[in-house]
């Protein structure tokens, strides 16, 4: 070991120059890529005049800046960046210390859960009433909802390996199940929650049936095909749907009947508790009710795994002619990851459309799934904490990104953050891709073993090293 | 009937647009077995660049021949775009090459995210209409063929013939078959694989550029979210044809560009796209092998 490593820092040290003038060269050879690729397209910008016509203003200085960016970067990526990789690499992993984790790593989970559930009394006691509503509905709600919808495409993707591009399908199906039967019917939504769900599931079962025989990518793009024809049909179907124009009026959660949050009504939760008007009830009651659905979604999760159900969702992902070989009935198999996913997804939905108030398909594009989809991978595909931190990393810090004000000053008023949310995405997507295919938290190891659990091998596997 | 045929015409001229995209889906599908998603994104960047092209040009020269514009417009876009997804090919893809099955699919969605969101924060999220390029229109027997159409055909069945030449005939042709047979026998070979397949990208790149440049002459707007659609149907065209084959992606893309023409002429506009991605479910479903493609035997 000692040998290996004074010989590669002999050779490190040796290669300086040349690291450094191949860097240079490089960094070159990127600048003038990225010359080539951003000219027209950063260095230049359409706008309309007062004419409507197309007018072109020049950007050189921005162009330039970019240009020089990347070709710094270049160059600190091959100067410094990779070599040391190189290095660790030539080095070897350290033998792993099996050290006791400490009360904060043991139970992390309780501790997350527990703060969740403070959060709202924290946020009132900080910002007050009125300051409150904001963090606890557009930061606390927004978070946990993506956070749901993750954890129930995570049981399709994470746990079954099956790719569901169109999984935003289920969610607008939840919704639009509670807003119509809700708004026209008058049903509560506690008898619709579970309606929503079994709608939703039922779809799932439904577009999952003839997607059986394909596979990977091509499962993926039928999905995706199904997704957008939900949307288009809610589009086009004036009749029941109200097209693009929505639904409006749907009705509020009530608290199980006992009380409900309409002011007009008599037994709004200011008469019933003789309490002072205010929105803010309503914003927690939904708080802590998207909250505890999410916890029942991460609760079935965790058990379903250690079910014959979920180990079989697990065989399936890693492979599936060896899992057919053992006799698991792959068609069942997939068809309850389709149906508890999408049970979820809807459940979401009708929360949404609780929440919303008015829903339109507009909602529900592609870009929908692709954003549950970047969580589930950037959260690591399988690991219920990777997901929830890679929801409030993105969603909230999206979220955030709407607040900073300071942003404004360093690059001019026009400067609108959320414009480069999805730009962000994007990225991150590809980044986490490239450097850190299984996401940062990995899950892959087994969950069933004997004696010790072992991570498995790559050649093993179709699906690569664990 | 002359209704029809005019609608039949229509939908060939559609059709070759998305026959042009197809292509770059199928070669890549049939070198590295990804769904190259980003694809569409890459013909939208192709016909932004071909709009900023014509407003230098308009700008510049007022009374040049629009052939040397057409001409102008589609090698800039060509050269772009093909850097572009050069570019996306060594820094995105390849790293994963080997990594597990739904990972190179993955990054190719958030690669095509990336690129709308680029084109929009750089360009702006409103439309760019161009004023029209081409407007003459003839008459023959009581349907009526704008020169557009022939422009769109001609230049479709020149640039089929040059890669057509390039596929069967060229030593690199030779070798882009051989990797798509077998990878691993190809590079014991002698064949530079990796070479072979940025060339192909960058192949499919300069398809999807022109097809986007023909896209801006027809409709004469283009916006930064118009890769989307156009590449789902692409993809379709090339799953409708066989996924793999070239004749078969051409043959799709002029296939659902004629049902998409009658579709709307006949039935509803509205559901024109919900055809369309009909079509793609029910061909995976019942066809996954396509029209002219090869069954896919997997081998333990």
């Amino acid at each position: 070991m000692a040998t290996t490593h004074s010989a590669a820092a002999a050779a490190s040290t040796s290669a300086q120059p040349n690291v450094m003038a191949d860097a240079l060269k490089e960094a070159f050879y990127a600048g003038l890529i990225a010359l080539g690729m951003f000219v027209l397209i950063v260095g230049l910008k359409t706008d309309q005049n007062i004419r409507n016509e197309l007018i072109i203003v020049e950007r050189w200085t921005l162009l330039f800046v970019v240009v020089a960016i990347v070709m710094i970067g270049r160059f600190a990526f091959s100067a410094f960046v990779w070599p040391e990789v190189e290095r660790r690499r030539a080095i070897g992993k350290k033998a792993v210390v099996a050290t006791e984790p400490g009360f904060l790593r043991r139970n992390i989970n309780w501790i997350g859960v527990v703060a969740l559930f403070l959060f709202p009394v924290f946020v009132i006691w900080t910002s007050g009433v009125q300051g409150s509503l904001k963090w606890i509905d557009n930061f606390g709600i927004q978070v946990l909802i993506y956070v749901m919808l993750a954890w129930g495409l995570n049981i399709v993707i994470g746990l079954a390996g099956l790719l569901d591009l169109g999984y935003v399908a289920f969610y607008a199906v939840g919704a639009y199940t509670y807003a119509l039967l809700g708004k026209e019917f008058g049903l509560s939504f506690w008898i619709l929650l579970p309606a929503a769900g079994a709608m939703a599931a039922m779809w799932g079962v439904l577009l999952g049936f003839p997607v059986l025989r394909l596979r990977g990518d091509y499962l993926a793009i039928v999905t995706l095909a199904f997704g957008e024809i939900i949307r288009l049909v809610l589009i086009n179907w004036r009749e029941v749907t109200n097209g693009s124009a929505g639904i409006s009026g749907i009705p509020k959660v009530t608290f199980f009947g006992i009380f409900d949050f309409d002011v007009s009504s008599p037994f709004y939760i200011g008469k019933v508790l003789d309490l002072p008007t205010s929105g803010v009830y309503y914003k927690i009651f939904l708080y802590y009710l998207i909250l505890i659905l999410a916890l029942i979604t991460a609760f079935v999760t965790v058990r379903l795994r250690r079910m014959p159900v979920g180990r079989a969702w697990e065989a399936l992902r890693e492979d599936e002619i060896a899992c057919r070989s053992l006799g698991i009935n792959t068609t069942n198999t997939k068809l309850t990851a389709f149906a508890i996913g999408a049970m979820f997804g809807g459940f979401a939905g009708s929360f949404f459309a609780a929440r919303q108030g008015f829903i339109n398909p507009e909602s529900f594009v592609f870009l929908q799934s692709a954003i549950i989809l970047a969580i589930v991978v950037l959260g690591g595909m399988g690991s219920l904490v990777g997901i929830a931190v890679a929801a409030l990393v993105m969603i909230g810090g999206m979220e955030a990104l709407r607040e900073m004000q300071f942003l404004k000053l360093a690059f001019g008023p026009n400067f609108t953050p959320e414009l480069y949310r999805m730009l962000l995405f994007g990225m991150a997507m590809v980044v986490v891709m490239v450097w850190k295919p299984r996401g940062f938290v990995g899950s892959r190891e087994p969950t069933a073993f004997l004696k010790s659990r072992k991570s498995v091998s790559g050649s093993f596997t179709r699906e690569g090293h664990g | 009937m002359e209704y029809f045929i005019q609608q039949l015409i229509n939908g060939l001229t559609l059709g070759s647009i998305y026959g042009l995209i197809a292509i770059g889906y199928t070669m890549v599908y049939g070198i590295i077995g990804m769904i190259n998603f980003a694809h569409g994104d890459i013909f939208m960047l192709g016909a932004f660049i071909a709009m900023i092209v014509f407003l230098i040009l308009v700008a510049m020269f007022t009374t040049i021949h629009v052939v040397f514009f057409l001409l102008v417009m589609m090698i800039v876009a060509m050269l772009t775009t093909s850097l572009w997804n050069w570019t996306i090919e060594r820094t995105a893809y390849r790293p994963l090459r080997g990594s597990f099955r739904l990972a190179p699919l993955i990054t190719a969605i958030g690669m095509s995210i990336f690129i709308s969101n680029f084109v929009q924060v750089t360009q702006g999220p409103r439309n760019k209409p161009i004023p029209p390029m081409i407007s003459s229109v003839y008459d023959v027997a009581g349907i009526s063929i704008s020169l557009k159409q022939i422009v769109i055909a001609a230049v479709t069945i020149v640039l089929l013939a040059i890669f057509w030449y390039i596929v069967n005939k060229t030593p690199l042709g030779r070798a882009q078959r051989a990797c798509e047979q077998d990878r691993k026998m190809a590079a014991l070979l002698g064949v530079d694989v990796d070479r072979t397949i940025s060339i192909t990208f960058i192949m499919g790149a300069a398809l999807a550029a022109v097809a986007g440049t023909l896209f801006l002459m027809y409709y004469g707007v283009v916006a930064f979210s118009d890769g989307f659609v156009p590449g789902v149907k692409a993809f379709t065209a090339a799953v409708l044809g066989g996924i793999g084959s070239l004749p078969g992606a051409v043959l799709g893309g002029l296939l659902i560009g004629t049902i998409e023409s009658l579709w709307s002429a006949y039935f509803s506009i509205d559901y024109k796209d919900v055809a369309a991605f009909s079509i793609l479910a029910i061909v995976l479903i019942f066809l996954p092998s396509g029209l002219m493609g090869r069954p896919e035997v997997e081998k333990v």
